[in-house]
This record gives C-alpha cells, sequence and structure tokens, in this order.
C-alpha cells in the first residue's frame, strides 16, 4: 500500500491531481453552501472564465516561463502597460482599435525579446530582470498617463461587450424568463490560448525542449539543443502572452489606470504552481494552470457571495494555498531525491 | 588516434599518446589522476582541441576533427558520462529521442516513439515503462538509457566514463551485460574506470596513461593485476634525501593508546563498513588507486559524509559526530582533496582562510583580534614558505600549491590530535614537499597522530608506520613495519596475496 | 610614469570606489541644477536643507539595505518582501497602540507597540528564513509569499481604512524629538548601522557570514552552521524592515497597507548593488550600500525636481538595475576582458615598433 503511495508520488502528474480535486471540493462546497443564491447555477461557472480570462493567459504563459526554469515577474505591470497604452492610443490619438491591438501585441513581444535577450545571452538572473522589468513597465504605465483613460471606441467596446449564448444550460430566472448562459469574446480568446499553448507544449520540438532545458540545463546543452535560443523564444512567447492578457483583461475593464493589475503576476504564478509546475522548472502543464486559475476564482466567487468578507481575504487565502504547495513541492522533490539515492 | 599532443596551461596534458579501438572490442583506458584520461576522451569527441595528431575513424578515408560533442555523435562516436547527462523529469522515450523525435502530420508521434524506446532498451534486456518519468528509475536504469540513446544515435565508437561508480554489484553486472551484446553488434567500447577487478571481467585491451604519456596496449589476459597496477603508478622519480624515520617497532605502539578506533564504520555509497585501529602518535596511510575509497573513508571518520553505519571511537570514548564542528571540537582536522571546491574560501585573504577554523571552534564570540589573526597568518606563512605578497590578498590569487599551504596552515593552527592530510603534496613543489613530510613525521614524534593519504607510494613508504590498502571502496588489509615495501603494496592493491606477519 | 600607474591602481583597487563616484555624480548633477544645494540653514530650532532632507528620507533606505546586504552576503538571492513586511510592523503597531480606528488614545504604552511592531517584521523574518535555509527554496521565490501576502495581511488589520494616530509623541521616531535639531531617523539609521557593524566585526559572524556566502561546502567543513547563518540573515532582515515599518509610519503618523514601503524594495536591492556588493553572494561592504542608499535617495530626488512623478520614477531605477548588474554579468565582463587585451596587445605592438 505504501509502495503504490510512493509509486503515485513519484509521477509529475501527482500534483495535478491534488488539483482537479481540490477544485472539485470547493466547488461543490459552494454549491452546497450557497444553493439559495444559485452557485450551481452553469453561469456561475461560466462567470469563473469570464471575470478571469485575462488571468488565464498569464497564467498558461507563466507556466512555460516556469518550466523552462525561469521566471518572469513583470507580467503584472505589462499588463497595466498594454491597457494604458491601449486606451491612450484609441482615446487620445483615435487609433483604429485593430490596428491599436496589433501595435500593443508587438511592443509585447519586444519588451520579452529585450528581457530574454538579457536572461538568456548575457546570463542575468531572470529574477533581476524582469524585477527591473516590472518596475520600467509600471513606471512607463504613469509616463503614458497619470489619470485614468476609460475606452470609448466603438469597436473595442463591441469586442468587449458582446454576448455569446449558450444554447443548453438556461434557467428561468423570477419573471419567469428564460435566460441563457453566456460568456464574452474574451473566454473565446483565453480558451484558444489554451489550446494553442497546449498543443505546443505537447507536440512540438520547441515544447519538449523547454521542458528539457527546464529539467536540467547542462544535459539538454549536451545532449545538442539550443538552449540559448529556446530561454530566448520562451520570453518573446511570454511576452507576446503578456500583452495579450493585458488585451484580454482591457477588454473587462474598458480602461487604463495606473494601479491597475497590482499582484497579477504573483495570481499568474499562485495558478501555475497550484496547478502544478514546479518553481524549480522542468515540470508542469498548462491545463493545470487553466485549473489553478479556476480555484482562485472559485475563492473569489465563495467570498462575494458570502458578503461580509473583505476582498482582501482572496488574497491572504491564495498566499495561503501558494505556501502550502510550494513547501508540497520541496516534500515532493526530497522523496524523489531520497529514492534515487537509495534507487 | 596516432600522435595526440594537448597542452593546457602550464601542463602538458596528452604528449603524443596513440590509441587504437578495434570494432567489436572492449577496451578499457586507465591511469592515475593527472595521466590523461579525460583529454584524451575529449580530444576524441571534440570538447577540447588537440595541437598534434591526427585520428582516423573506420569508413573515412581523411583524418577527422571534431569541433563539438554534436559533430563527433554525427560522425558515430558516442559518450555516456559519470554524472549522467539526461533530463530526469522527461520520460524514458523522451529522452532517448529529444532533439530528434519522430513526426506525424507535424507533431511529435508519441505513440511511434514510446514503441521504439521500448524496443531499443528491450534489446539490452531492459524492460520498463518507458513513459515514466526518468527519475522513477535507479541510477542503473538511467546509465542504461542514456546508453540507449547514444547507441542508436551513433553506431561505432561508445565511450563509457566511469560508469560503475555509482553501481551495486547486480547493477555492474547488468551493465557487462549490455556491454557484452554491443560488442557483438560490431560497437567499439572504449571503457575508462579505475575498478581493476571489473576490467579483467570484461575488457579485451588495456591502455595504460602515465602523466601524459602513453605507457603501453596490452591484452587483458596477457597482463598480471600486479603488473598493471606498476605500469599505472610507476616508479617517482624524486631528488630527495632519504630522510630518517624513527624506528618504531610494533609493541611499543601496541601500548600506546589507541587515538582512533573506528568498528564498523560505513557510509552507503561511498564507503564499505571498515575496521581501523590507530595508535597515538601514529602516521597511518591510506593506499589504493583513484576511486578506491581513501577519501571516503577519510570523510566517514571525520564526519564530512556522516557514516550511517558503526561506531567511532575517539580516545577510548565513543563519539557522535553530527556535524563537522563536533569532530573539529574532539581535536579532528581534516584536509580535503578537493582543494578547490572544500578547501579555500576563495575571495577571503590569506590571513582569513587561515585563522577560520580555529575561529569556528572558539565560537563566534571569543574573536581572534586582528592583531593575533596577523600573528598566526605570520607564522604560517613562514613556516610553510607561503609565497604570498601579502596576508591579505584574496586566496584565489595564489597558485595551487600556495593554496594548498594556506589550507593546511588552517588546520595547523587549530593543534589537532588526530589530523587527515588528504594528497596535501598534490601540486606543491619538490622542495616543500619534503618540508611538509619532514612537519608530518615531527608532529608524530610529538604525539599528534595522523591519517595520510598519497597517490605517491615513495611518500607514503617515507613517513608512514603502517599502510592500509584499499581496492574497490573496501579495506582489504594493512601492511606494518617490514612489511612496508613496495611492491608489497603494488601486491595488495592488485589483489595479489599478501599476508599480514 | 610608474608612480602614476601605482596610484591608479590603488585608487580603482579600492573597494568604495564605485559607490563613491555614483554620488560624486548624483551630487553634482545636483549641484549644477541647484546652486544652493548644499545649504543648511536653522528655522524653528530644526535643520533644514536639501541635504538634511536627502539624509533625512534615506534613513528607512539605509536600515532595509543593511538587511538586504546580509541577505545577499550569505545566501547569493535577494529578499523582496521588505516592503511589505514593513506595512505589516507598522499595521502591528499601529493596531495594537489604537485599535482599528483612527485615534488619540493609546491602548497600550507606545514603547509595547514599538516593540510589538518590530517583531512583527522579525518574525516574518523568520518565515523566510525558515524556507529558505531549511527547505532550500530559493529566495526570490520564498520571499515572493510575503510580498504578496504582506500587504494583504497588514489590511486584515486595518480594514482597509488608513489609520491615524493623533497623538504628537507618535512623530516623534519620523520626524523630530523635541528640541533636537536633527530629524530622529537619521539618528536610528546611525544606531541600526553602527550597532550592525560592531555586532559583525566584534563577533566573527561578519566573517562567517562572507565564508558562507562565497563557499557554503567548505564553510561547512572549517565547522561552520551554514543553514544558522543565512537563517538569522533573513531573520535580522525582517528585523530592519520593522524598524523602518516603524520610521515610515510616524513620519505620516498613520498606516497606509497599500502605500507604506511601497516599491521601496527595489530601492533596497539597488543600494546593495551599487554599493558594489555582488548579486551572487560573498564578500560585502555595509559602507558601500549606505552610500548607495544615500545615492539613490539623492538620485530621486533631483529625478522629482525634474518633475518625475513618484509612479514615473520607478523607469529610470529599473534601467539603473539593469546597467548596473549586466556589468556584473560574467558575459560582459569577459567581453571587457578581450576588449582590455587586445587594447594592451596593440599598445604593447607599438612599444615594440618604437
Amino acid at each position: 500500500m505504501i509502495k503504490r503511495i510512493r509509486n503515485r508520488l513519484s509521477s509529475n502528474s501527482f500534483l495535478i491531481i491534488i488539483t482537479i480535486i481540490l477544485f472539485l471540493l470547493m466547488y461543490i462546497a459552494g454549491v452546497i453552501v450557497f444553493k439559495q443564491k444559485n452557485f450551481g447555477n452553469l453561469q456561475v461557472f461560466l462567470n469563473l472564465f469570464i471575470s478571469n480570462a485575462g488571468l488565464i493567459v498569464a497564467a498558461v504563459g507563466m507556466t512555460v516561463v516556469l518550466i523552462s526554469g525561469g521566471i518572469d515577474i513583470s507580467v503584472g505591470s505589462v499588463v497595466a502597460m498594454t491597457c494604458m497604452l491601449l486606451a491612450w492610443m484609441m482615446e487620445n490619438k483615435g487609433v483604429n482599435a485593430i490596428v491599436a491591438i496589433i501595435l500593443v501585441l508587438i511592443v509585447g513581444v519586444v519588451f520579452g525579446l529585450i528581457q530574454g535577450w538579457l536572461i538568456s545571452y548575457l546570463k542575468i538572473q531572470p529574477f533581476i530582470v524582469t524585477l527591473a522589468g516590472m518596475f520600467f513597465a509600471r513606471g512607463m504605465t504613469a509616463v503614458i498617463s497619470v489619470d485614468m483613460i476609460t475606452i470609448k471606441n466603438e469597436t473595442f467596446l463591441a469586442m468587449a461587450k458582446s454576448k455569446i449564448y449558450l444554447p443548453f444550460g438556461g434557467t428561468v430566472n423570477k419573471r419567469g424568463v428564460l435566460i441563457q448562459p453566456y460568456i464574452y469574446p474574451s473566454v473565446i480568446i483565453c480558451l484558444l490560448v489554451l489550446l494553442v499553448l497546449f498543443f505546443v507544449m505537447k507536440y512540438t520540438k520547441f515544447g519538449r525542449s523547454i521542458y528539457a532545458v527546464g529539467g536540467n540545463e547542462q544535459s539538454a546543452l549536451l545532449m545538442g539543443l539550443n538552449v540559448r535560443r529556446t530561454k530566448l523564444k520562451v520570453y518573446v512567447l511570454n511576452g507576446f502572452l503578456a500583452a495579450l492578457a493585458g488585451f484580454v483583461f482591457c477588454l473587462n475593464t474598458t480602461g487604463g489606470f495606473v494601479e491597475q493589475a497590482k499582484g497579477f503576476e504573483m495570481e499568474a504564478i499562485a495558478a501555475a504552481v497550484i496547478g502544478g509546475t514546479l518553481l524549480t522548472g522542468g515540470v508542469g502543464n498548462v491545463i493545470g494552470s487553466l485549473f489553478g486559475v479556476l480555484i482562485k476564482g472559485t475563492i473569489e466567487t465563495f467570498i462575494t457571495f458570502q458578503g461580509t468578507l473583505s476582498s482582501w481575504w482572496t488574497k491572504i487565502v491564495i498566499a495561503a494555498l501558494l505556501c502550502f504547495f510550494i513547501i508540497l513541492q520541496s516534500i515532493f522533490m526530497n522523496v524523489k531525491w531520497r529514492k534515487k539515492k537509495r534507487g | 588516434m596516432r600522435h595526440i599532443t594537448k597542452t593546457f596551461p602550464g601542463v602538458k596534458a596528452l604528449s603524443n599518446v596513440d590509441f587504437t579501438l578495434r570494432a567489436g572490442e572492449i577496451h578499457a583506458l586507465m591511469g592515475e589522476n593527472g595521466a590523461g584520461k579525460s583529454t584524451l576522451i575529449k580530444v576524441l569527441t571534440g570538447v577540447e582541441e588537440m595541437e598534434t595528431g591526427e585520428i582516423y575513424l573506420e569508413g573515412i578515408d581523411h583524418p577527422i576533427i571534431n569541433r563539438s560533442p554534436q559533430e563527433a555523435q554525427a560522425i558515430g562516436i558516442s559518450t555516456v558520462y559519470q554524472e549522467i547527462n539526461l533530463c530526469p523529469n522527461l520520460s524514458v522515450a523522451e529522452n532517448i529521442y529529444i532533439g530528434r523525435e519522430p513526426k506525424k502530420f507535424g507533431r511529435i508521434d508519441w505513440k511511434t516513439m514510446n514503441k521504439k524506446s521500448s524496443e531499443l532498451l528491450k534489446n539490452l534486456n531492459i524492460m520498463i515503462d518507458v513513459t515514466k518519468p526518468l527519475s522513477n528509475f535507479s541510477v542503473a536504469i538511467q546509465q542504461m538509457v542514456a546508453i540507449a540513446r547514444a547507441v542508436d544515435i551513433s553506431s561505432k565508437v561508445l565511450i563509457l566514463d566511469e560508469p560503475t561508480s555509482s553501481l551495486d554489484e547486480q547493477e555492474v553486472e547488468k551493465l557487462f551485460f549490455v556491454m557484452r551484446k554491443l560488442k557483438e553488434s560490431g560497437i567499439g567500447i572504449i571503457f575508462v574506470t579505475h575498478f581493476l577487478e571489473q576490467v579483467y571481467k570484461i575488457s579485451d585491451r588495456i591502455t595504460v596513461l602515465r602523466n601524459g604519456c602513453l605507457v603501453g596496449e596490452y591484452e587483458t589476459e596477457k597482463l598480471p593485476s600486479v603488473e598493471l597496477v606498476e605500469l599505472m603508478i610507476g616508479k617517482e622519480i624524486e631528488d630527495l634525501a632519504k630522510l630518517s624515520k624513527e624506528e618504531n617497532d610494533e609493541e611499543n605502539n601496541e601500548k600506546k593508546e589507541i587515538v582512533i578506533d573506528a568498528k564498523g564504520l560505513g557510509h552507503t555509497g561511498t564507503i564499505h563498513p571498515f575496521d581501523l585501529k590507530i595508535h597515538k602518535g601514529e602516521v597511518i596511510g591510506l593506499s589504493g588507486l583513484l576511486g578506491s575509497g581513501r577519501s571516503e573513508l577519510a570523510r566517514a571518520i571525520y564526519g564530512a559524509d556522516k557514516p550511517d553505519q558503526g561506531e567511532l571511537y575517539f580516545k577510548e570514548k565513543k563519539l557522535q559526530i553530527n556535524t563537522p564542528l563536533d569532530a573539529l571540537k574532539s581535536g579532528m582536522a581534516y584536509l580535503p582533496e578537493n582543494r578547490k571546491e572544500e578547501g579555500i574560501i576563495e575571495d577571503l585573504s590569506v590571513r582569513e582562510n587561515i585563522i577560520i577554523a580555529l575561529q569556528a571552534r572558539r565560537g563566534m564570540f571569543k574573536v581572534i583580534s586582528r592583531k593575533e589573526q596577523e600573528e598566526f597568518a605570520d607564522k604560517f606563512i613562514d613556516l610553510l614558505q607561503i609565497k604570498t605578497s601579502s596576508r591579505d590578498v584574496p586566496v584565489k590569487q595564489l597558485s595551487g600549491g600556495n593554496q594548498q599551504k594556506v589550507i593546511l596552515g588552517r588546520w595547523l593552527l587549530t593543534n589537532p590530535d588526530f589530523l587527515i592530510l588528504d594528497e596535501p603534496t598534490r601540486g606543491i613543489d619538490v622542495g616543500t614537499k619534503t618540508e611538509i613530510q619532514k612537519l608530518v613525521l615531527k608532529f608524530s614524534e610529538e604525539g599528534k597522530t595522523i591519517l595520510f593519504i598519497s597517490s605517491e607510494i615513495d611518500e607514503m613508504l617515507r613517513v608512514c608506520n603502517k599502510i592500509a590498502v584499499l581496492r574497490d571502496r573496501k579495506k582489504v588489509s594493512e601492511l606494518k613495519g617490514d612489511q612496508l615495501s613496495q611492491s608489497n603494496i603494488m601486491k595488495a592493491i592488485a589483489g595479489g596475496d599478501t599476508k599480514d606477519e | 610614469m610608474n608612480k602614476m600607474k601605482e596610484l591608479w591602481k590603488r585608487v580603482t583597487g579600492f573597494s568604495l570606489l564605485f559607490p563613491l563616484v555614483c554620488l560624486v555624480i548624483v551630487l553634482v548633477v545636483n549641484l549644477i541644477k541647484t546652486p544652493d544645494f548644499f545649504k543648511i540653514s536653522m528655522n524653528n530650532g530644526v535643520l533644514y536643507g536639501y541635504v538634511i532632507d536627502i539624509l533625512n528620507r534615506s534613513s528607512e533606505l539605509i536600515i532595509l539595505a543593511v538587511g538586504m546586504t546580509l541577505v545577499v552576503a550569505a545566501s547569493g538571492g535577494t529578499d523582496i518582501s521588505v516592503g511589505a513586511v514593513s506595512a505589516v510592523a507598522g499595521a502591528v503597531c499601529i493596531y495594537s497602540l489604537i485599535g482599528g480606528a483612527s485615534s488619540s488614545v493609546y491602548r497600550i504604552p507606545y514603547v509595547l507597540a514599538i516593540v510589538l511592531g518590530i517583531l512583527a517584521g522579525t518574525a516574518c523574518g523568520a518565515f523566510n528564513g525558515f524556507l529558505v535555509a531549511k527547505l532550500h527554496i530559493q529566495p526570490m521565490v520564498a520571499t515572493l509569499i510575503l510580498f504578496t501576502a504582506g500587504r494583504g495581511m497588514a489590511q486584515v488589520l486595518t480594514q482597509g481604512f488608513i489609520l491615524y494616530v493623533r497623538k504628537e509623541s507618535f512623530k516623534f521616531l519620523g520626524n523630530f524629538l523635541p528640541g533636537v535639531p536633527i530629524p530622529t531617523p537619521i539618528f536610528i539609521a546611525t544606531i541600526v548601522v553602527v550597532l550592525t557593524f560592531l555586532i559583525l566585526k566584534k563577533t566573527s559572524l561578519g566573517l562567517y557570514i562572507q565564508s558562507v556566502g562565497v563557499n557554503r561546502k567548505a564553510s561547512r567543513l572549517v565547522g561552520l552552521n551554514s543553514s544558522l547563518i543565512i537563517f538569522l540573515a533573513y531573520v535580522f532582515s525582517g528585523f530592519c524592515a520593522g524598524i523602518a515599518g516603524m520610521i515610515i509610519t510616524s513620519r505620516v503618523y498613520s498606516i497606509d497597507a497599500n502605500n507604506a514601503g511601497l516599491n521601496i524594495e527595489l530601492d533596497a536591492i539597488l543600494a546593495v548593488a551599487i554599493g558594489g556588493n555582488s548579486l551572487g553572494g560573498g564578500k560585502f561592504s555595509l559602507a558601500g550600500s549606505v552610500i548607495g542608499a544615500i545615492t539613490i535617495q539623492a538620485l530621486t530626488t533631483s529625478l522629482y525636481a525634474m518633475k518625475v512623478t513618484a509612479d514615473q520614477l520607478p523607469v529610470y531605477k529599473a534601467v539603473v538595475v539593469i546597467i548596473i548588474v549586466a556589468l556584473q554579468s560574467p558575459i560582459v565582463k569577459r567581453w571587457m576582458k578581450n576588449i582590455k587585451q587586445k587594447l594592451a596587445s596593440s599598445r604593447n605592438g607599438k612599444k615594440v615598433e618604437a
């Protein structure tokens, strides 16, 4: 029996299983506790995606970076900078919405390129580079505009607010009207990103080389992989995804202001870690990170439904969960390491 | 490989070395530290450039030059290193195929990859689930996976660099099975190792290197082990006056108190349980080939590798050593073999390096005053003739030999009762070697007990009263008094008969 | 000619050279823009002047930089939780002092509240230290937890409000003690620096920290308890963050859990880097970090004078960090070595020809 548990413990998917179980438990608990307030509605579940579409995109990007053995804490600031840039371009400079979106994505790529170059070619620690990146982007947000800018561009608002109704799962509300559950285009985008990156990580050479580099950089080098180029590509990809996350985030907030998305990078990291990504690199799965985000969303919904607790509690619970998972991971690594020694 | 020469700054690593590997043979490459084995391999596989010489490979008319391990792999030469260079987080199948994954419709074909890897491993008699992460499996299996990958990529030459260091006997047998199978399919295997028994079990030919020169190539069957050891160690030509040594007869020693009594002390994975008694004032040497476990034995006594079996009695009292500080406080000192990684604290000054052990023993609050520090440092700079422009330069600026002297000074400062010296004279000029050997004898007269490890048998014969011989991580015999002679030691190392009289 | 070379070598070898040069540059630029930069005047029994202002405001940064220096030296990692931890300390202090709403009545003795605040900071440091030294979690990651959760914990105490302490005596720490012309924070910073310096020199702790930072393995073999030393470094950093929290809250006689100590962690890391300390650990210089902290504060002041807002400030600091860290990168060092060699050989070539 103990041997079976030990075997499970050493499988890489062990952590994801814990995440999924945790999510199911939490959600079911919510349904039971808040039955009166209709926690069990499909819309409540869909709202998890609607409110967190941006986070899902960012978490996916963060997962990839973490798997490669690095980290990127500039994501939150990049999201804020992206939002501000979008708002400023469309409102203050009259730029066409589509053009603005493309431009910010390019900015994201360039940002990722610079960070990636510093990390992979100058070999500066990722933490320091992205810490500087975080402050740089946050500062640039204020440079673009110290005041808040609300987006009034029609194309953009159309993208933001068009409801897409699902053909099933409708509920009858108090007035007897059948209401179909809906989602927004932002949800489609984040799900697309999820699927594409899942494919890339599992079925392309680039994806697998990311796992190899994160697992043992020295070995990857000796096995003939171009470690430097892989790392550079990872940060470029993440820069793009961070900007995309910013765009999706902006679809939600329809405006830019300096304090936006503070702590966002932490939420992305937490989602990835809770979703089974090892901070030491080499292990992780974007699907797990999705569940990490869903867990965060569930906790938030819980607290909203509860009504009396301040929203800060969400952050504390997430931080506690993060702490728990980090410690769990370090025990997991210890078990594996000891098994290898005895092996 | 013909006339290979390679020089590193200050050292001629390889000098005019020839090496021939035949298809379908297992060829052992042997030599002591600094003999040039790893350099030869690195030149062959393209990690290092050679200065002169040519390499010819069957099937290619012109001499080949490999500029990188990838190029070497491409023409058929692969290496499996001691530290398994695979990614533990990836599955077994992936480790075998990474960088060259089979594809279908533009995406990686996992099914084919898994199937092919399974087959590859089956050929080597390994049945495992290739979809599980590599880290799930023992080191021995991981090594097989590394070999499977290497052989799948390049099918002419396989180099195994110290593959058996972390394997137990069963696993070594499995490895040999694999090696024989590969041999049958025509691959030439270069087997780099120091385990004598294994060389005799599996290899067809042996090439011996010493000090960067080729000693010779021999057929294994026709080379007695004693001769092999002689060839590897050789007779060092030392221009030294013979040192006089107090004639300590056995009985005298037995009457003296026992300082160290190790009963069944062992550390899993590095040294088999051993018994060792050392008397006060004795200088006991540990002899054996590189990798035989000499340093590991010393580390088990000092607590650098905390032993998991057996007991240690120090000055007749049972001693439980949990941290090096315990050993230090009891009066032990340990000069490690790996000076760079475990010896010098490179950015700190010479003075600081010298006083640090004494400071650690005194504790945080009893600070050694700057004046005292300077006195201590000067004392040992003089005593050991340490060449340094001042006592405050960072120790990394000193030459290797002088760094060694600094560390020696550090431990001498603690005035230990029991001093472990692991290769104390390696890399030190001849004149100072004598100084240190004289010091060792002086300490012995003063009643200090010393454990002395050296690869130079001459040196050990000069200073030691008793020599314990190790082979393949086991203590195999002890020699004292009249038995102490070059040939007896060689015999003991090689595994010939040596009777303790 | 040779004597000049000798002198040049000695000057460039001086370890405090880099931070001093940076400070001088910033001061000179300021002097050019503001001619009476160094003027100090006495008004209402209190000293005024740009220089006083810089020293005053850099006090909490100096204290944090001292803690950060030891953390970097011992473990090669950075503690990015210091800003959040100072907010926690401030919140604990004020909450225990006046409860959950602004007030002018003390519930417990003032000194006790200060002690509690500093203890809270120290406890946070111990948490970080445990994760890094015992669980071997990377320092960046371990301190990231408090970086996120810290302000949330402070918010729990303040309930999202800014709590004001409306009693004169509370302002003393962050402003002026009655009758003393020099701002109090300068005193506190001086005391912390001097005490730390004494402890490091009078015990062998300074030597131990450097040893562990340079070579953890060798340090263990000579009898040092590497884990304990690393743990203590983080505890100390938390302690410093606690003290900084006291100064910060006293300055504005309130606690704003969102903004207290905001972004100060980057400044602290920057101070350590400018001070000539390697962010990879090992030898360290307290004096360097102190000079670095003052330099940064002077830089901030200059930027404010150039009409840069507080929100935009981080852009410039980020660029400076990258430049300094890039200079420390091994690849860049190799480039510079190659360039030096090429210059030397061309100079030699010329000599031979002549």
